[in-house]
């Protein structure tokens, strides 16, 4: 059989990466991005890429790289602001772009790797993201119809993972990555540590290996830090 | 004499209540996080995926891996956990959140709230906020009472997109408090910030409401 381990991004992404095709993008902000599979996403130069991400990187970072090579030409993301690019891209139309409430569009993913077409929900009931969706009231409520997401690639990020592709997320970059996992064709997740078989605690995988059809080991990861807010030593109080 | 900044956040927090999940926006909202009374327990809510919310780390401590939804640096408690997004939406939306505060740029006489684009000018997203004002038990908007010209913010009917419709319990701005009737529409003023007077409020006011 087949292992899912691969040595480097970039013979991760052989033979499953086309022009055209929707891609899943795990992280929130700069945390928890898969930072070597964007730059081998990069340096495979795939184009015309529809690019299901919460956010689109920053000035000169993530997922902006991507946009910054001509190679995106639809976002489905909840926020995009701190990214110039983008902005500029948008507005003189040369980028499509949908946006969802984050809630909406983390429940979407969650729906496509679930094998749940539609659901109802209350969020953007009398905005425009409920313009042209059938409605229905439960429970004397008026709620709108959202519909599945799928990829024919995810992208994901985790700290720890097993050559089964058992996966452990670490803290605030867990986010999107466990929901995108599970609802694309060809799912590959880079982490920081790739461990033997049974170092994991079963009770402790936050992805099981189903959702993950190849691992490697990532390395030099960045991760910046978008805006980095302390404390004075001493100072118990202030949060 | 308006309240500053710093001073409406305080007021917001005197709505909190002892054991309350509380999700604050970024902006003035994050300020209310210093004015948790002392010995009442707040758990504060990140949409990112995060139930309890600590200070921000010491200089030097600073974790890429742990941010709030502002993309701040900031720390975990003993009792934090953390979570996926789909995870972090259901608390949301399944009304699990006691309360949250977000900033607004327009707020109308009905509830309604719009505070996420400006048409042709601003593209950045919702974000969360569509589905805090969703589904949240209770949401309180703190904002600027007018613009820089003088221009009412709180309104018979929004101009811009609106976040949500009829969604808001409470209306903090820096000259006064207003109680929302969320079901059945209008607006009660109930407090005024020191030195504001009722013909101020009325002055810097397009909506209806009536003094209690």
């Amino acid at each position: 059989m087949a292992g899912k381990v691969y040595q480097d991004a970039t013979s991760a992404l052989e033979g499953v990466v086309f022009d055209g095709m929707t891609l899943m993008h795990g992280g929130f902000g700069l945390s928890g991005n898969p930072e070597n599979l964007v730059a081998a996403l990069k340096e495979n130069g795939v184009k015309n890429l529809t690019v299901i991400s919460n956010n689109c990187g920053a000035d000169g970072v993530g997922l902006w790289v991507l946009l910054n090579n001509n190679q995106i030409r639809k976002m489905i993301s909840s926020y995009v602001g701190e990214n110039k690019l983008f902005e500029s891209l948008y507005l003189s139309g040369k980028l499509e772009l949908e946006l969802n409430p984050q809630g909406t569009l983390a429940e979407r993913i969650r729906a496509g790797g679930a094998g749940i077409p539609a659901f109802y929900t209350k969020t953007g009931v009398g905005t425009v993201v409920a313009e042209g969706k059938p409605t229905e009231v439960f429970d004397g409520e008026t709620y709108v119809r959202e519909t599945w997401l799928k990829a024919d690639l995810a992208v994901v990020k985790a700290w720890k993972g097993d050559h089964e592709g058992n996966l452990i997320y670490r803290k605030t970059a867990r986010n999107f990555n466990p929901n995108m996992a599970t609802a694309a064709k060809v799912t590959i997740a880079e982490v920081e540590e790739l461990v033997p078989n049974g170092t994991l605690d079963p009770d402790q995988i936050h992805t099981p290996g189903i959702f993950v059809n190849r691992i490697l080991q990532g390395k030099d990861y960045a991760k910046r830090i978008e805006f980095r807010t302390v404390r004075p030593r001493g100072d118990k109080e202030s949060v | 004499m308006a309240w500053t900044r710093e001073e409406m956040a305080a007021r917001a927090a005197k709505e909190l209540k002892d054991g309350y999940y509380v999700n604050l926006g970024i902006g003035i909202p994050t300020l209310v996080a210093n004015y948790i009374p002392k010995g009442m327990k707040v758990t504060l809510q990140s949409e990112n995926g995060m139930l309890g919310i600590g200070p921000f780390p010491y200089e030097g401590e600073e974790d890429p891996d742990l941010i709030n939804a502002g993309k701040q640096t900031i720390t975990a408690i003993p009792t934090s956990s953390f979570f996926s997004s789909a995870d972090s939406f259901a608390m949301i939306r399944g009304g699990h959140i006691d309360m949250a505060v977000l900033g607004a740029m327009e707020v109308s006489e009905q509830g309604d709230i719009a505070n996420w684009t400006i048409p042709g000018k601003m593209v950045k997203g919702m974000g969360g906020a569509m589905d805090l004002v969703a589904g949240v038990k209770r949401v309180i908007a703190v904002m600027e009472h007018a613009n820089k010209a003088g221009k009412s913010k709180i309104l018979k009917s929004c101009t811009l997109p609106l976040t949500g419709s009829r969604c808001i319990d409470m209306v903090i701005t820096d000259l006064c408090v207003f109680d929302v009737d969320r079901k059945n529409g209008g607006l009660r003023l109930i407090e005024l910030a020191p030195g504001v007077t009722l013909d101020d409020v009325k002055a810097k006011t397009e909506a209806n409401f009536v003094a209690a």
